[in-house]
């Protein structure tokens, strides 16, 4: 036991006297969530549109008016005809032109159908879509404002509404995926790096040629990284929280259960790591490719896992972190009960044992 | 024949390290590092592996210190079969691997710390054992060992190897890297463990190391040439060993070996080393042979053998066999 930690303390000694590591360890967090929180964001704020508009009468006023007074939108031209929108975008300043047909208000009344046509810069078809998106729900509450004045009873309106997220807060969605993102890098990269190094450094040489046994040694290397990784965890949930504005709607309890869960399993897969390479290189290229880029954008994180072509949907089941995150947006944005998230509770717990087992089998009690 | 019986234990009881027919071949080629090598150390003695690099020095020595296993071949160290006892030699044997393998981010305290820590022991219980080694490296305890020199490096990894009192010690060429002088201080070291009883297993390329061993193995291509005594070694040279200078070293050379006399010729600092193979040619002879080649200030003359020629001998008669 004394063995135990003293290494340990040897441990904390290499990641303490390596500043810059340390630096990188704890900082991450915080300028991931910020980047994310604020600057990567797929909400589109103050784009610069035009408005055509040559009816210029009483509806199309008040729809404009609407428009102006939107967060998301910045008018900076108002054309009186449609030959000039082509001219427009090609200058590149536009994203996305309002054009409202001729005598709006005088069809919308009588035959109760008035044309209006959002053209988008599609170059960027996210932004594109989610700035047609804003207008159009600009012009469809105008519109069922304009009915319920007047009454007609027969009116149909796609209402949409945003649970959970509201105001369609992109933090709400990478909180989750930061959080998987950071917990699989510390772990499963630092952890197999600091392992290697060992066998690089000819240290692990010295240390087999001794009494204690080989995987205290690396028990003591994963410690520091599991207290590491729980810094980070709390680090994140507090950005998210006070910074972000990102509340913890489920149980705070389970969620630190579930998060602990899955650094085990990022642990296990940098001791897996670790007894397959040789060198620190090999060991964090590895890490980086085959846990940081699946975890990227194959767990969700990203890009919608149902928009995937069916072989990588599958590919993303084995991705522990796919799980995780989905675990997450259940406890802690939907603020669902512990049951809803059994099954990913189950398949994690499947694969720490899984992969536990088998980086114990192929650890070496030797150089070969 | 119980007399006998009693003689054989005793003279096994004394036996340190017992090696029979360990091979070792590497990857898919089968390339053979370790070729069917058997030899024994006495308990307490200094015993030294020479040979140049890639003779299969570090292959054997992981060996021993149950870092690899054998392809075929058994070997003990104090009784107990490396592959099968593994464990308990662990905990038994000091090694010092050929490179500096300590923790550089550590100071020179906390290495000895924890290496005490790992085999059970702390620095004051076995502080004699290392005092005069560490002694010298005391003033830097709060010295971060990346920081240290390579004399100094190479006091603390001993220390480490030793803070446990091994019975065996074994040191994969401790001095490779080393300034002559930080060198010779630590073959005095090796001969103060060893009074302490210890029994060490050295390995090392500088043949002139070789003769501060009790016994040594030249060893090359995987191969044993030769285990005794340095001494003995060089008793059985068994040939006369002429150094020849001249104003032309390198031209010398060529010429010494295109003699048909000249059994072999090795060049050896400002002389090159040469034997006869024919006992009637003499060194007049090759003189005017010599001159006729344009030779200019030579001088022959009687060279005492060394190690080296030994080996250059040895690995000579291997290779026309």
């Amino acid at each position: 036991m004394k063995q135990f930690g003293t290494f340990v303390m040897k441990e904390f000694h290499h990641i303490f006297r390596d500043r810059r590591t340390m630096l990188i360890l704890l900082g991450m967090p915080i300028i991931q969530i910020i980047l994310f929180g604020f600057a990567i964001t797929t909400e589109v704020k103050n784009a610069n549109i035009a408005i055509c508009d040559p009816s210029k009468d009483i509806a199309t006023e008040r729809i404009i008016e609407r428009i102006k007074a939107s967060e998301h939108f910045n008018v900076t031209t108002i054309l009186n005809n449609p030959d000039k929108i082509t001219a427009l975008f090609r200058e590149g300043k536009t994203s996305m032109v309002i054009c409202f047909s001729e005598r709006f208000n005088e069809n919308l009344l009588h035959s109760g159908n008035a044309q209006v046509q959002l053209i988008a810069d599609a170059a960027d078809p996210n932004t594109a879509t989610t700035l047609t998106n804003y207008a159009s729900a600009i012009i469809g509450s105008f519109q069922q404002d304009l009915m319920t004045q007047i009454n007609i009873p027969f009116v149909i309106s796609t209402e949409t509404k945003f649970l959970y997220n509201p105001q369609m807060k992109g933090a709400y969605n990478f909180v989750p995926g930061v959080l998987g993102m950071i917990l699989m890098l510390i772990c499963a990269m630092m952890t197999s790096i600091a392992i290697v190094r060992e066998k690089e450094m000819g240290t692990m040489e010295v240390l087999l040629v001794s009494p204690m046994k080989p995987i205290l040694i690396i028990l003591a290397k994963l410690v520091p990284y599991f207290i590491l990784s729980f810094t980070n965890l709390i680090t994140v949930l507090l950005l998210s929280v006070f910074v972000l504005g990102v509340p913890v709607a489920g149980s705070l309890f389970w969620l630190i259960m579930v998060s602990m869960l899955f650094i085990f399993v990022s642990l296990a897969l940098g001791l897996m790591v670790s007894n397959i390479t040789e060198t620190q290189m090999a060991a964090m290229l590895i890490s980086g490719m085959a846990f940081m880029m699946p975890v990227m954008l194959l767990s969700g994180m990203m890009f919608p896992i149902e928009n995937m072509p069916v072989p990588l949907q599958w590919l993303s089941n084995i991705i522990p972190a796919k799980w995780y995150i989905i675990a997450v947006k259940n406890l802690m944005i939907k603020g669902t009960p512990v049951s809803s998230v059994i099954p990913e509770i189950v398949i994690l717990s499947v694969m720490v044992l899984a992969l536990l087992a088998i980086s114990l089998k192929m650890f070496k009690n030797r150089l070969e | 024949m119980s007399i006998v019986n009693s003689k054989l234990s005793i003279v096994n009881s004394q036996l340190s390290i017992k090696v029979t027919g360990l091979t070792k071949s590497y990857g898919k080629e089968k390339v053979v590092a370790v070729d069917n090598v058997s030899f024994e150390v006495n308990a307490g003695e200094i015993f030294g592996l020479i040979g140049p690099d890639g003779a299969g020095k570090t292959t054997l020595i992981r060996m021993l210190t149950t870092l690899l296993v054998a392809n075929s071949g058994t070997a003990t160290v104090d009784g107990m079969d490396v592959v099968k006892d593994y464990k308990k030699i662990r905990g038994s044997i000091g090694y010092m691997p050929g490179r500096f393998s300590l923790y550089q981010d550590m100071t020179v305290e906390e290495n000895l710390n924890l290496f005490a820590t790992v085999f059970n022991t702390s620095i004051e219980k076995n502080y004699y054992l290392i005092k005069d080694i560490y002694s010298q490296i005391e003033p830097f305890k709060d010295r971060r060992a990346g920081k240290l020199s390579g004399g100094m490096k190479q006091k603390l990894a001993l220390s480490c190897a030793l803070i446990h009192k091994p019975s065996v010690l074994f040191l994969d060429e401790p001095t490779t890297g080393v300034d002559p002088v930080s060198r010779k201080e630590f073959w005095g070291m090796l001969k103060n463990l060893k009074h302490q009883g210890i029994t060490i297993l050295v390995s090392t390329p500088y043949m002139d190391e070789a003769n501060l061993c009790d016994r040594i193995a030249l060893i090359n291509m995987g191969k044993i040439l030769k285990i005794d005594t340095p001494q003995n070694i060089i008793n059985d040279f068994g040939k006369i060993l002429w150094s020849v200078q001249s104003n032309n070293l390198p031209k010398l050379i060529t010429d010494l070996r295109m003699n048909k006399h000249v059994l072999s010729c090795f060049a050896f600092g400002a002389a090159h080393h040469v034997t006869i193979g024919n006992e009637n040619f003499s060194m007049k002879e090759l003189e005017s042979y010599l001159t006729e080649k344009g030779h200019k200030g030579i001088l022959i003359e009687k060279a005492q053998p060394n190690i080296e020629d030994c080996f250059m001998d040895f690995g000579m008669e291997n290779s026309n066999k």
